[in-house]
């Protein structure tokens, strides 16, 4: 059953690469998300048993990611066909102009689907070694993604991926084996069992070394915190979101790295349950704030509006760092956050894909107008910014206000100070940026000339010139409506059942709500 | 078998500081093989009272991997890649070897907490594996080519493997997963990507890849 979850998108992708016709990729890549999905949803329903001596586990916290993952990628996947349909052999460079070619469709449908069944394996895996393994296997899969267009700066882009996340991931096997010395007890009868699944650490926390299980910790929040994008770990995040495809860079954002926060917040769940918890949650608010603070410095002045988005991502990894770290009420908050968090940056990743193909520049000055020239798309990206930035009546709203909420009630009011300057400051930043995008005439791509000099222009050329309304393909368009209505339902109601999931799941991590 | 331990460990940090002392790319490819085979031996003497199948197979593995098969792809790597056959590090290479020294020293005062009751073993493997580590990360942050990033990071698996198979051998699967994945993997899909490198940027300096920053 568990299995069956990894299995499915496995086979679907070995069955892809062995395809030769583009549409019948896109038709396996449909055919495999829609029947993710639907296990799914079995799994939150049934609440399978583990199997494998405990090396496959789904529980509570676990279901809460893997549904994420599952759902924002069954949205990936409608926008995808849309994406792939439109692709040409040969395009030409947004920034500066040269013709690139692009690798062959069904690979790239083909590795979408083994990091799908990598990042599966990451929710269900009850190990920490087979945690581990999953971990580095979303990095062999999804570096063929970012560098699916083939030119000098995805390049880089990959190159950098590969090297940063590799380090980290073997820092993280360095605590893994870190946390094998704490488990150990030099009992040689019981060889062949297994210290390092999650329930032997759990029923066991009492008895591990001290010493050995806190230098475990710090390995593993630094090698997985490379992956997540925690600053300052986080140098090959705004590379690789801004260089690979944006339907990549949605996936990454919003389950590869909630992914990486899983790994964490397992070990986080050991210290707990060891009495080390407030270690362990000292660390966390340390990255998260270093994390607010870094996203707020570069996100003043980014002009570039996919690295914009890709900084929001390390902004709202510290913000769950942050409220993971301060337990009790932001503990919740902090999941409820997770779930807002991958619903509405994948749904703004979708919009930058589509803002990118109508204006073929990631410049953000040189694009006014979007409510005129996208009628769709423009709309939703002005939503999409405020659901981000946590304005009601979005799902965002309600989680950061319970993270600061818990903040306040622990009695770190410096903490929650910080916090709240970080937000605003983000807000602004994001704002100006967002805010000159949507309105405007059209298309007035004017960033140097003087004000005089664009009037003229503008008069001159009033209607025969004037960029038309695109009309959008379906494609792309559902994925970021539904996304859009996910968020805003979130704000408004939440489900009874998704309530107490993730309660569940806040319980499980160690923090109690 | 402690002595011979010991012999081991200093073998080690005499590899080390070599990696670091050295100019010549191949002096760098031959030293990351050299330590691989001195690796190799550790859990055979570590652990030579109960020497289990399970154990001389990973010896075995690691060391056909990483001191024979690697080395070679590395070395056929840099031949086509054509270039300089130099290190180009950022840093000079006396300097290199006096930050290696004092992460020597590091790795002693880190290591210093982390006793371990029982168990007879030399008490240098722990530093010993520390240091190697931070060797690797000091090769890869300092010099300029894909391919010496690449050799850094195989030294700082090696520490990662010394520690694994010293101490945490009992943990059933845990050590096969590292050597396995982490090597093969990494390592193929690394080379892929630096034989894309060269194609595209006709050289293999990662300080020219800069084009992304802020």
């Amino acid at each position: 059953m568990i299995a069956a979850l990894v299995l499915v998108p496995t086979l679907a992708a070995l069955v892809s690469f062995a395809l030769r016709r583009p549409w019948a990729a896109r038709a396996v890549l449909l055919a495999a998300a829609i029947a993710h999905t639907g296990l799914t949803a079995w799994a939150c329903v049934v609440g399978p048993a583990p199997s494998m001596e405990g090396w496959l586990a789904l529980d509570a916290t676990g279901l809460v990611f893997l549904s994420l993952i599952s759902v924002l990628f069954l949205a990936c996947a409608v926008y995808t066909v849309g994406y792939l349909r439109h692709q040409v052999s040969q395009m030409a460079d947004t920034q500066e102009g040269f013709l690139f070619s692009h690798g062959r469709q069904a690979t790239f449908v083909g590795c979408l689907l083994l990091f799908l069944a990598a990042m599966t394996l990451v929710t269900v895996a009850g190990h920490l070694g087979l945690i581990w393994v999953a971990i580095e296997a979303t990095t062999l899969a999804s570096a063929p993604l970012i560098y699916f267009h083939r030119h000098h700066r995805s390049l880089e882009a990959t190159w950098k991926y590969l090297l940063i996340c590799s380090v980290g991931i073997a820092v993280a096997m360095l605590g893994n084996f870190f946390l094998a010395v704490a488990a150990a007890r030099g009992d040689s009868a019981q060889v062949h069992t297994s210290h390092l699944t999650l329930s032997s650490l759990l029923n066991s926390a009492g008895q591990l070394d001290k010493t050995w299980l806190k230098a475990a910790f710090i390995l593993l929040l630094v090698g997985y915190g490379t992956k997540m994008g925690l600053a300052p770990m986080h140098t090959w995040l705004p590379d690789a979101h801004s260089e690979a495809p944006s339907v990549v860079s949605a996936l990454l954002s919003g389950a590869l790295l909630n992914c990486a926060l899983l790994a964490i917040l397992r070990v986080h769940s050991v210290l707990v349950a060891a009495g080390e918890g407030a270690f362990s949650s000292q660390l966390l608010v340390i990255l998260g704030l270093t994390s607010l603070a870094v996203a707020a410095v570069f996100m003043v002045g980014q002009m570039d509006f996919k690295r914009m988005l890709a900084y929001s991502s390390v902004e709202h990894m510290g913000i769950l760092a942050l409220g993971v770290g301060i337990g009790g009420a932001a503990g919740y908050g902090a999941m409820l956050h997770a779930v807002n968090h991958s619903m509405a940056k994948g749904m703004l990743f979708l919009l930058a894909g589509n803002v990118l193909a109508a204006c073929r520049t990631k410049h953000s000055p040189q694009i006014t107008g979007l409510v005129s020239l996208l009628p769709v798309t423009g709309p939703l990206w002005l939503v999409g910014f405020l659901a981000i930035a946590g304005s009601p009546p979005f799902g965002t709203f309600m989680s950061e206000f319970m993270i600061l909420r818990g903040a306040l009630d622990s009695g770190r009011g410096w903490v929650a100070a910080f916090y709240l300057v970080a937000l605003g400051v983000i807000f602004v930043a994001m704002g100006r940026v967002v805010l000159a995008m949507t309105y405007g005439r059209a298309g007035a791509a004017t960033p140097s000339e003087s004000e005089a000099v664009s009037v003229a222009i503008a008069l001159s050329a009033e209607a025969p010139t004037a960029p038309k309304r695109i009309r959008e393909q379906l494609w792309s368009i559902a994925s970021p409506l539904a996304l859009a209505a996910c968020v805003l339902m979130l704000g408004l109601w939440q489900p009874p059942p998704l309530q107490n999931l993730l309660r569940a799941a806040a319980q499980a991590v160690g923090v109690r709500p | 078998m402690e002595p011979w331990l010991d012999v081991i460990a200093v073998l080690l940090i005499l590899a080390n500081l070599r990696l670091l002392g050295t100019s010549r790319l191949s002096v760098c490819i031959q030293t990351v093989a050299a330590q691989a085979l001195l690796l190799g031996a550790v859990p055979l003497l570590m652990h030579a009272d109960e020497l289990s199948a399970r154990l001389i197979a990973i010896a075995a593995v690691y060391t056909v991997i990483k001191a024979i098969v690697l080395p070679w792809l590395l070395r056929r790597a840099a031949r086509e890649l054509g270039g300089t056959r130099e290190v180009e590090p950022f840093i000079g290479l006396t300097l290199s070897l006096l930050v290696g020294m004092g992460l020597f020293g590091v790795s002693l005062f880190l290591a210093g907490p982390l006793k371990r009751a029982g168990q007879g073993h030399s008490g240098l493997l722990i530093p010993v594996a520390l240091f190697t580590i931070m060797v690797g990360l000091l090769v890869i942050i300092s010099r300029k080519k894909a391919i010496t990033q690449v050799v850094g990071y195989l030294v700082m698996e090696n520490g990662i493997y010394v520690f694994g198979v010293a101490f945490a051998v009992q943990e059933p699967l845990l050590v096969e997963m590292g050597v396995l994945l982490d090597v093969l993997a990494a390592v193929f899909v690394m080379g892929l990507t630096i034989y894309h490198i060269s194609r595209e940027f006709d050289h293999i300096d990662t300080d020219r890849l800069s084009t992304l920053k802020d």
